[in-house]
Order: C-alpha cells, then structure tokens, then sequence
C-alpha cells in the first residue's frame, strides 16, 4: 500500500515532465534507421499542419513526389497539431531529437535561431530573390526560413447585412475609421438578428493572439516591445496607446458585441449568427463558397495610425542537427516550385509566395475575388518584434490579452505584462 | 549416511535459492528499468535542475542559483500604497512604483495577490506575491482535492452498492459508468468543452428544469469555471473508483449480512455496521488515490481552459507545465515540481496517519 503510493506520487510529481518527452522520441530514430540501410537517406520533418486536411495533402504530395523524384533521400512526414507543435519542438530541442525538416512560424524563426534549434538555410539564389518578403525569415542578415504563402488578415462581412444597417463599405483608400466602427458594432447589436456582431477568433490560442491582435494594438499607436533595442517592453505594451486598445478590445466584449466564449470552429459567421468575422484569408474559401457575391472581404478599420495586419506565416528551415542539410534544402526548393505553391494557395486560399504562382491561381490573380488580400498584405502588413524574446512576449501577451478579454482592468494586466516581460528579458541576459 | 543426505539436502536447497534468486531478479529487471529510467530518473533531473536558472532554449549554460528559485516561487509581502479615491488606477500605479522589475525596493517584481482598499478610499492594502499565479494556482488545487474526493469518493461507492445489489444487467451498467475511464481525458474535455457552451447540452438540460433559466457559458466565468471542471472530472473518473468499491464490496462475506438480518437490522444498520467496517481498507485506498489524482489536475485545464478565466483554473501542474513548456524557464518549473512534491508527501503522510488511527 505504502509502496504504491509513493510510486503513484513520484509519478505524478514526473509525468509532465515524462510525458513531454515521450512524444519526440519515436521520430528521433527515422534518420538513424534511413542512413543504417546505407542506399536512401532518411530526412524527417515535422509539420504543425496535423487536422488541416487540404494543407497536410498538399505537403504530403510534394513529399511522394520528391521522393519518386530521386533515389537519394527519402522525407518522412509527422503531423502534430499546431497548439502544441512549439512545445513539441522546444521538447525535442531539448532531449536532441530534433527532426531534419521543421516548419517554424515567421516570428517564432529568430528564437529558435537564437537558441540553436535552426542552421541557416541555403537556397537557389533565383528562387530566394522571386519570394515575398513575408514569405522569407532572416535573423542576423542570413536567411532561415522560407515558405510558399503569406497570409493577410481582413474583415468578412455580408453586403446584404452591411446595407441593412446603412453602413459605408469601406475600401483599401479609405478604411474605417475608429468611430465609424464602433457606430457599426452597435447597429448590428441592435438589430437583434445576431447572436453577436463580431467574431474576434478569440477561440483560437497560442500564436493566434499576437498575431491577430498586436496589430490593431499597433493601429491604436502601441506595440509589444521597444524596437529600436528590444531590451524593455515597459512604456510599450503598456503605453497610453496599448491600453486604449485594451479598453476598447475588452468593451467589445463587456458591451456583448464579442462573444468571451467563442470556440475555435468559427462556423457562426457563415451560419449567419455573428455578423463580422475577423479572420485570415485561409478561411475564405469555405465563406465565399457559402456567400458567394454577397461576401466582403474588407480592410481592417483604422484606429489611428492607419489599418494594421501582421505579416509572415509558416515557412521551412532546417535543423541544427540535421545530418543531411543538402537533403532538406533539396526538399524545401522541391516544395517551394510553383506547382505546389499554387496547390497550398488553390486548397487553403493562401497567398501565394511568387508572383508567377500568383498568376496561375485565379482567386489572387488581378481581379480574383481574394486578391484584395495581396493589397491588405502590401499597404497593412507589419512585423512581429523579429527577436529571440518574442516567444516570452507572445506568452505574456496573449495571458494579458485573454483577462482583458474576460473582464480585467487594461492598465493593470498590461502593466503586469510589461514587468514580466522586463524580468524575462533581464532573466535572459537580454537574448544576446 | 544421515550427514550426508543432509549435506545434500542443504546443498540442493541452496542451489534452488540462487537460482530462484536469479529468476527473481530477471523478473523484476524490466520494471525496475523503466521505472528507473521514468521515474527515478525524472525527480533526480528535476531536483537538481531546480537550484538552477537551466532555460529549455537558450545558448547560454545553466548557471547554479541556489534558493533563488523557491524564494521567488514562495516570498509573501504586505505592503499599503496611498490613493485617490476619484482614480480607481492611482493605487496601482503607486504600487508599480515600489513593484517594477528595476524599482530598488524589497517589492521589486512582485505582483499582486490580494487587494483592499480603505473606507474612504485613500489607502490601499495589497498582499504581494513574488509568484501571485503560483498562490493561486495552489488555492485552486486546494479546492478541486477537497471537493472532488468526498464527490468522486460517494458517488462511486453509491453507484457500487447499487450495482452490487442483485439487479438484472448489472454488467450493462458496470461497462456504461466504466466507459467514460476507458476515454482519454483529452477526448472528454473536449466534448465538454462543448456540452457547456451557451447553447450546449448542460445549458439544454438546464433550462428544461428550471423554469426561467438563463444560458451560462460555464467556462468563462471566473466563479463557475472551476466548479465545471470538478463535475466534469468527477463524473470521469467515478467509474473507476466503482470498479474499487466494488472488489471490496465482494470480500464482505455474505454470512455477516445473514447474521445481521437474523438480528433483525434493516439495510441503513447494515450499511452502517457490516458494509463500511468492511470496506476500511477500500476507504483509505481510495481517498489516497484520489486525493494525489486530483493533485495532479492538468489535462482539463490545458484543454478546456488554459488556466483561464482570470487565472480562475490554474493549476500548480498546469503553472509549472507553463512556466516550463511555453516560457522554457525550465529550472525554475523544476522547482515548482520540487515544491509539488514535498506537498504531496506531507498531504499523504496526514492522510496515512489519520487513517490509521482508528484502524
């Protein structure tokens, strides 16, 4: 009886440890049983795309493709999905179980940079030169990581909805204003034939928050960090301007235009239950095939200093313990042709990396009905703080956000944001 | 002759010794393996990582910071600031003064725990914490334990004497309340994610009930967050302890039943008399079990809440697995489990003890 409990003590004291590192260990042996076998070489990669049938599909076809394409090397695929793909990595990170193949988040890529995970990537020069900015990471002035799509973030209305209650739609030239937006807000709530006027995809988590939110921050006049040394956040994220922006995001959900309680399914604004829906360009596929001509995709609104949209999505790099680099870049160039950078964009509605891909996809070609999203993306698009303490500060910010969310004073959970992410960046020696 | 049968007796029985010896080793190798390698392993780790400021990711080595750490994770402070009473912020912002990370003051970094204004509103009592989300991390684990095994504990006894009554399909029911253990923890919180949602199943019933009921999202309010979790858990695991309740249902030899019916006792007095005097052992095995299961509350919070709302469902396991996974302070999550540990130890030993007094 003793006995067991004790061992039913310890192992509870462990298993969060323990469990964390069981998941990366399986993988780890795919490249040392590939290479054993002396002919093919065995390339891992892990994707954050696990449950995202049409992205994984793509992935998988360039992966079947490269590897009927060349004897060489094999890529093995895992899937995780994306809210604990970060922590699986840092994980196996951590017990050097690091797959070759990664796929990282724009602004996570200078973190993991920083902290060994990823080795630089080379590239064909040619292909480097025809992607997008927000399709390229550098850290240092070296390249890291390369994808084949941007994303833009936009507002989805229905025409029909927006005529009803008399309100102006806005275009590229002359967005919302902050006024003009929150009269909408409270026309739709009057209205009585929604359930809630707006869906923030605040049932979402993780990365989804900064990524989402810091830039309407940002619109407001506030940001996460200091930019010129990224060695405070204090003054910053919780400015004057930083806590306007809290105020007013949290009275969209005391005044119950928002809903706290949003899932992360985000089925209401095609069901036509929420009026608006702020969401990536990924999701307008399913609503315009729903909507059709009566879908809007419009600009974020403007709360100040011009309408803000975060820039840089997923991308490709390469592990620092990846024993066949040439391998993986092999694979990232053989993922990143046209074909399939036209596949992603055709299948998930993501823009596409090149302007020649771009011309073969009709929905972004000039004059599609998305191609609206590569003028958010040009004129709105704005970078996460590119530096290895974005990961605590995408933390912190998206702890800070979701109490506003759910009640709390702006000031005070800014400022609480603020003090740790200062103790964190002094914890780490400033991430020098 | 006698001497040396005997010699040879003795002989043959030590060869059967060592040899039963070594079988016996082989035999516990493999579990004594892993649990090294799971177990042993894992606390040594993380005892050690503790006394330093180890990062999950970082280029830079671990350094040895002795206390450091738990004087961060357990210093308590008290502290009363001046304010207006016509700017509910200007406390705060007083306070912030003496709190911030740079601030030259015994308050620097810590946040807040407990508030209380004055009468007139020109004083502002605060209780400081150098870790505030530890506390309250602590306090709600408090809670889910206290309330969860009394809950979970009588349910699953009063779902095993119904079940062990002589009743047709007993095995039918045995397999419905066990089917909800059978699921992973993940998959039932994600279901419940759902059944408590404004328009969900809970909200459904609710409303069907009581007359002029008004829907709750139960998951984002501060107040019932918690609670919803504590059902939703103990309706999980109940199966389980029946399943316990049950074997020491059936040790009860049937005789003492017969006897105490001869003497003419009605079912409370039995109940009372023969079954809990018999289901001692069960009682401790289960209130322990439970008591360190409900210590450990991660994977409904990581699912269902995020520790949320207003930090209302955090968890000591859910804060350490934060501070550790998504903030890589790995050192310092290393002795959030150090701290864990010792609590755990000292709440069994209590428990030890007080049941064994009446035994």
């Amino acid at each position: 009886m003793i006995k067991l409990t004790r061992a039913l003590l310890a192992a509870s004291a462990a298993s969060a440890i323990v469990l964390s590192g069981c998941a990366a260990t399986d993988s780890a042996s795919n490249s040392e049983e590939g290479a054993a076998t002396g002919e093919t070489t065995t390339i891992s990669m892990w994707s954050h795309a696990a449950g995202n049938d049409q992205e994984i599909a793509t992935v998988k076809e360039a992966i079947t493709d490269f590897n009927a394409s060349q004897t060489q090397y094999e890529v093995v695929l895992e899937e995780f999905p994306q809210e604990s793909y970060n922590d699986s990595i840092a994980a196996a990170a951590a017990s050097n179980t690091l797959p070759c193949v990664v796929d990282v988040d724009g602004p996570i890529m200078p973190n993991w940079a920083w902290a060994g995970y990823l080795q630089p990537l080379t590239i064909d020069s040619a292909l480097e030169q025809s992607l997008l900015p927000g399709a390229k990471g550098y850290y240092n002035d070296q390249l890291y990581s390369a994808g084949a799509w941007d994303a833009a973030l936009g507002m989805l209305a229905r025409k029909s909805t927006l005529e009803a209650v008399g309100a102006r739609i806005p275009t590229v030239a002359e967005p919302w204003t902050q006024a003009e937006f929150d009269a909408l807000l409270a026309a739709i709530d009057a209205t009585g034939d929604y359930d809630y006027a707006i869906d923030w995809g605040n049932g979402w988590t993780g990365e989804w928050f900064p990524y989402a939110y810091s830039p309407i921050m940002q619109s407001f006049g506030g940001d996460l960090i200091d930019r010129s040394s990224f060695e405070t956040a204090d003054g910053v994220i919780n400015s004057d301007a930083s806590v306007a922006f809290g105020e007013w995001f949290g009275s969209t959900f005391a005044k119950g235009y928002a809903n706290a309680a949003q899932t992360g399914d985000r089925t209401e604004f095609i069901a036509g239950t929420i009026a608006l829906q702020y969401n990536g360009n990924w999701a307008v596929k399913d609503a315009y095939e729903a909507l059709g001509d009566d879908l809007l995709i419009l600009p974020p609104p403007n709360f100040g200093q011009g309408p803000k949209i975060g820039a840089a999505s997923w991308q490709f790099g390469i592990s620092s313990t990846c024993e066949s680099p040439e391998g993986a870049s092999a694979f990232i160039e053989f993922i990143l042709q046209d074909k399939y950078i036209v596949a992603f964009a055709n299948r998930i509605g993501l823009i596409p990396a090149t302007a020649t891909a771009a011309e073969q996809v009709p929905n972004y070609a000039p004059g599609g009905p998305f191609a609206v999203f590569v003028e958010f993306s040009n004129s709105y698009g704005v970078l996460r703080p590119p530096t290895p303490a974005y990961l605590s500060v995408s933390t912190i910010y998206e702890k800070a956000v979701a109490d506003i969310i759910n009640g709390a004073n702006a000031k005070q959970a800014l400022d609480a944001a603020a003090d740790e992410i200062d103790a964190n960046l002094a914890d780490n020696d400033f991430y020098r | 002759m006698t001497t040396l049968t005997r010699a040879r007796k003795r002989l043959f029985s030590n060869s059967l010794n060592a040899k039963s010896a070594r079988a016996g080793i082989l035999f516990v190798l493999p579990a004594v393996a892993l649990l090294a390698m799971f177990l042993v392993a894992p606390v040594v780790l993380a005892f050690s990582l503790g006394f330093t400021n180890a990062k999950f990711a970082s280029p830079n080595e671990p350094e040895f910071v002795g206390i450091e750490n738990f004087t961060e994770l357990l210093s308590l402070g008290q502290v009363s600031v001046d304010a207006d009473p016509s700017d509910p912020n200007s406390a705060y912002d007083n306070l912030r003064d003496l709190t911030k990370p740079a601030a030259d003051t015994p308050y620097a970094g810590m946040q807040i725990l407990n508030e209380s204004f004055s009468e007139d509103g020109t004083k502002a009592d605060f209780t400081l914490a150098g870790d505030a989300l530890f506390w309250k991390s602590l306090k709600n684990t408090v809670i889910f334990a206290l309330v969860i095994a009394p809950l979970q504990g009588g349910l699953a006894l009063a779902l095993a004497l119904l079940i062990n009554s002589k009743i047709k399909g007993k095995v039918f029911f045995r397999t419905i309340y066990f089917m909800p253990v059978v699921t992973s923890m993940v998959v039932v919180s994600i279901l419940w994610i759902f059944f408590y949602q404004k328009d969900g199943l809970a909200n459904v019933i609710l409303d069907n009930l009581i007359p002029g009921y008004e829907p709750i999202a139960f998951l984002t309010d501060p107040n019932l967050a918690l609670p919803a979790i504590i059902f939703m858990s103990a309706w999980q695991g109940v199966g389980f302890h029946m399943i316990v309740w049950l074997a020491g249902l059936q040790t009860i030899p049937g005789e003492l039943y017969e006897a105490a019916t001869v003497d003419g006792a009605n079912k409370w007095q039995q109940f009372k008399a023969v079954t809990w005097p018999g289901l001692r052992s069960t009682f401790v095995f289960v209130l322990i079990v439970i008591s360190i299961q409900a210590m450990g509350l991660f994977t409904q919070v990581n699912v269902m809440t995020q520790g949320g709302p207003l930090d209302s469902t955090t968890t000591v396991v859910f804060h350490l697995f934060r501070e550790g996974f998504r903030k890589n302070e790995i050192g310092y999550s290393s002795a959030i489990a150090i701290v864990f540990f010792i609590l755990v130890v000292l709440i069994s030993i209590i428990q030890r003890r007080l049941t064994r007094e009446r035994d």
